[in-house]
């Protein structure tokens, strides 16, 4: 469809001229770790918004991926990508593991799994100090690709950007395929998927274990951008945080999922000029926000753009 | 109604053509099928045979078991006890997406729509296990499957056409009517290209002239080789389009046989006729 | 043995805490369908409130009260803001929601209480009291007492006074019970303010173990969710018992494995129940209705 190239060309338009408008590091920073949140956030949005498969455990996935890195890289001076690949299997066989006997879960339910195995994993990270350095986490060696070192961030914006544009082409490829229907199928009426032959225990898990691996690249990135990674970044209000984005950004809308990291990232930057009352600035905003936007932003401006157009339409 | 007849000549070659002389083998065979719900069975101790070919009437008041007979054969709900053959085969408590793909194929009473995608999406996961479903090519959108894609998209257009849904391909299946949706599940079920095609109610809450329509596709359906089982109040649709009757009460068998049969069976007009008088 | 005892002891204390908060999810979640993530937030306002507030000179009770006052009215203003708005939303826009208040609640703690931890003396003294080798404080005592009162109460609530057995209705059948004249909208507010005091009367009463601050309730609200979640869904029996079972095989497995993984205890078997359980131990397994 065309309409999914446009979508594409206009993200890489932005995102080619956002570095003009960005007066300085600091800035440039901030669309860093938005488009780092942002690569979780659309492979999230496949299990949440279009699978319908609520997770609020994917910061672990997160923090799979930053501490394979950390650890392979840093402590056992393995390539870059390796680590990066080795830290996605990881994540991928964690998520596949717990995947069919959770996923089984509806609702609350699943939402309780889901957090549970996050919790556990964050706690694991926090508590093996000899291989992970506890609380205080580990400082990540620079990516280093074939003896190219990433730095600065200017090229890790590049870097970023060219990684959420695949990411995004990645997911609207597979929202319009047999795969993606199936994922939605699913989430709109199961036994009518099941008795139409979608196995739908094995597309749940296919999903889980999608966005698990895309969590976990974005985490390896991560941890070599930031270099340094602490059990928070698994923990669950970062959990909270990815899925915030991808409701706030609206559920099944990619772009929208773009967007919810991309607001959700630097709204909190900006509330600090509230000082203490940043925090009650941000849930307030939350709440009102979902409360009076159930579907999401994108999705509310489109709904709202429609019904302008096929009312002027109408006169 | 070319796209139905596609449908037999394409898919089904291997299947004797409705006129042909019956095997002996029913395609669908029930024994002592059971279900309890808190104690109270649903369907109790079911036995009863299809024939490849025919329109087969399960009727039967409210709460007769009907649809949990429905969700039984299409491996929806466990059984408690007994059998279901299908094709020769044990199917007993298969998994429904397993059932699928040995050419079961059904609607529900309570729709069961799609409402997060388009019809004609609806109607491409009907195609769901002809389409290749592995992620790798569908995250690099390979040209195959693209092509195999847009066949599959042409074929559930036919198919929305065949019902006569053919102005509603590109819209969200949520802003469609009732009357429309209750078409979108069959032109779905069509899509699967099945055997045996369960319907359950197509007619509830149409008019009258949306229920002769809907009389005509299946009447269309089973001419093409597809053999129909239909649960349907609507006492006309069901005589008119029957080779064969089913009556339930109580999960049990009232009554079996020829339509003109079962309509003069004392019990039947007693328990049917008696709760819908 | 003794050592066993102790443990025991300990557990019972912390999972009455538990209990309480899985009470206040199953009450909430039979009146609204709700998972209120804000019901940590509750325990945590009565422990900063209470301890706070007698540290200015306001004596105990009226501390406490106070401070279940307080979380009462939060609640309700939760209830009507933002969770009656957003009815027909979907799960994860309610969680959301109430995680939204959650975040709201404790920045405002932060605001009003400040960030570091406040100390709250024992209700009686500090000379505990020996039980068959094992040591009990007198707040556990507190502790064990006011949790049993209000389990009590609440069951009183539910089975005996009208507006209790409407709240039931309402769980049990929505329609139904608004055909018989139940107003569903007090219902759902009746049960937030209800989880309210049953969480702040908790924070109150285990502030003087835990200290209290503002982010206690976090990790007391998910175990009290694990717990809810252990009992099945909306099961007031399961909450209490799966918050008790919560409390005593953390601090087992915390005396006799390790005491790092203390708070890993509550979510492994929550998932290893789940898997085998889909309902959690007390839920009806039920056959969706096709
Ligand atoms: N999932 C379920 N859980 C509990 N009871 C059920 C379930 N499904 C069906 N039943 C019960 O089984 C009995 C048969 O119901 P069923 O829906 O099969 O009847 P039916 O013949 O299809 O009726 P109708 O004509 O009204 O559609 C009813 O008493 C119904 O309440
Ligand atoms: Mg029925």
């Amino acid at each position: 469809m065309t309409h999914r190239l446009l979508g594409l060309g206009l993200l890489a338009v932005v995102l080619a001229l956002l570095p003009l408008g960005l007066p300085n590091n600091f800035y440039l920073d901030m669309a860093i770790l938005a488009g780092l949140n942002a690569i979780v956030c659309v492979g999230l949005n496949l299990l949440v918004g279009f699978a319908g498969q609520v997770s609020l455990g994917h910061a672990g996935f997160f923090g799979i991926g930053a501490y394979a890195t950390a650890v392979l890289v840093s402590t056992h001076k393995w390539p870059a990508l390796l680590a990066l690949a080795a830290g996605a299997l990881l994540s991928a066989v964690i998520a596949f593991a717990v995947a069919r006997p959770i996923l089984r879960l509806k609702g609350h339910y699943l939402a309780m799994a889901t957090l549970g195995i996050g919790i556990i994993i964050s706690i694991v990270l926090r508590t093996e100090t000899r291989i992970t350095g506890g609380p205080d986490g580990m400082i990540v060696d620079p990516l280093n690709v074939f003896g190219f070192e990433v730095y600065g961030e200017r090229v890790w914006y590049w870097v970023v950007a060219g990684l959420l544009l695949v990411t995004v082409w990645l997911a609207l490829n597979l929202i319009d395929s047999p795969v993606g229907r199936a994922l939605r199928a699913l989430h709109g009426s199961e036994v009518a998927a099941e008795t139409l032959g979608v196995d739908t225990a094995r597309f749940k898990a296919m999903v889980f274990v999608l966005s698990a691996v895309f969590a976990s690249v974005a985490g390896s990135l991560f941890a070599h951008y930031a270099g340094l990674i602490t059990p928070a970044k698994a923990d669950f209000l970062k959990s909270v945080e990815l899925v915030t984005m991808v409701v706030f950004g609206g559920m099944a809308s990619t772009f929208g999922a773009v967007v919810g990291a991309a607001i959700l990232t630097v709204l909190p930057q900006l509330l600090t000029v509230f000082q203490d009352y940043q925090h009650m600035m941000l849930g307030l905003i939350l709440m009102l926000t979902m409360v009076f936007m159930p579907k999401g932003l994108l999705p509310t401006l489109a709904g709202l753009v429609q019904a302008r157009t096929s009312l002027g339409g109408r006169r | 109604m070319s796209a139905l007849h596609r449908h037999r000549t394409d898919a089904l070659p291997e299947e004797p053509p409705a006129s042909a002389p019956r095997a002996a083998a029913p395609l669908l065979r029930v024994e002592g099928l059971s279900r309890e719900f808190g104690g109270v069975l649903a369907v109790a101790d079911l036995s009863f045979t299809i024939a490849a070919g025919t329109v087969h009437s399960i009727i039967g008041p409210n709460g007769a078991g009907k649809t949990t007979l429905f969700n039984l054969i299409t491996g929806v709900y466990r059984p408690s006890g007994g059998r279901v053959l299908f094709d020769g085969r044990d199917v007993t408590g298969m998994a429904p997406y397993r059932l699928a793909a040995l050419g079961l194929s059904r609607t529900f009473q309570n729709l069961q729509i799609f409402m997060n995608m388009t019809a004609v999406e609806n109607v491409m996961v009907g195609r769901h296990r002809h389409l290749d479903t592995r992620l790798l090519p569908a995250l690099l959108r390979l040209p195959s499957l693209v092509r195999r894609d847009h066949a599959a998209a042409d074929r559930a257009a036919e198919l929305m056409r065949a019902v006569g849904l053919e102005r509603y391909v590109g819209t969200d299946a949520a802003s469609m009517p009732y009357g429309a949706l209750k078409r979108l599940e069959i032109a779905r079920a069509l899509a699967a290209e099945p055997k045996l095609l369960l319907l359950d109610e197509p007619a509830a809450g149409l008019n009258a002239t949306e229920k002769k329509e809907i009389g005509a596709v299946i009447r269309r359906i089973a001419d093409t080789g597809i053999t129909v089982v239909l649960v349907e109040h609507d006492m006309k649709m069901v005589m008119g389009l029957s080779d064969h009757i089913l009556a339930l009460n109580y999960g049990r068998k009232l009554a079996e046989g020829r339509p003109e049969e079962v309509a003069r069976d004392p019990d039947v007009v007693a328990a049917y006729l008696g709760s819908h008088g | 043995m003794a050592e066993f005892l102790q443990y025991l002891v300990t557990g019972v204390t912390i999972g009455s805490i538990y209990a309480l908060a899985a009470l206040g999810f199953a009450i909430v979640y039979n009146a609204s369908h709700v998972i209120n993530f804000a019901q940590g937030e509750f325990i945590m306002i009565g422990g900063m409130a209470t301890a706070t507030l007698t540290a200015a000179g306001v004596p105990l009770p009226l501390a406490i009260l106070a401070g279940i006052a307080g979380a009462m009215l939060v609640g309700v203003l939760i209830a009507k803001f933002a969770v009656e708005r957003a009815r027909n939303a979907s799960v994860v826009t309610l969680i959301i929601i109430t995680i939204g208040a959650s975040i709201f609640l404790r920045g405002l703690a932060e605001v009003v209480w400040g960030k570091e931890f406040h100390r709250l003396d024992s209700f009686s003294g500090n000379a505990p009291l020996m039980l068959g080798g094992a040591v009990v404080t007198t707040q556990s005592l507190w502790v064990l007492g006011v949790t049993a009162a209000l389990i009590l109460a609440t069951g009183l609530f539910f089975n005996r006074t009208m507006a209790g057995k409407a709240m039931l209705a309402t769980s049990h059948n929505r329609l139904a019970a608004q055909l018989v004249g139940v107003n569903v909208r007090h219902v759902v507010l009746a049960a937030f303010a209800l989880s309210a005091a049953l969480g702040a009367m908790g924070g109150a009463v285990v502030a003087p173990i835990t200290y209290s601050y503002t982010e206690m309730g976090i990790m007391l609200g998910l175990k009290g969710f694990a717990a809810a979640a252990l009992g099945g869904l909306g099961n007031g029996v399961g909450a209490v018992a799966g918050g008790l079972i919560v409390g005593i095989a953390e601090s087992l497995s915390a005396g006799y494995i390790s005491s790092a993984y203390k708070d890993a205890v509550a979510f492994v078997i929550i998932v290893a129940v789940l898997v085998f359980m889909p309902g959690g131990l007390f839920g009806r397994a039920g056959t969706e209705r096709v």
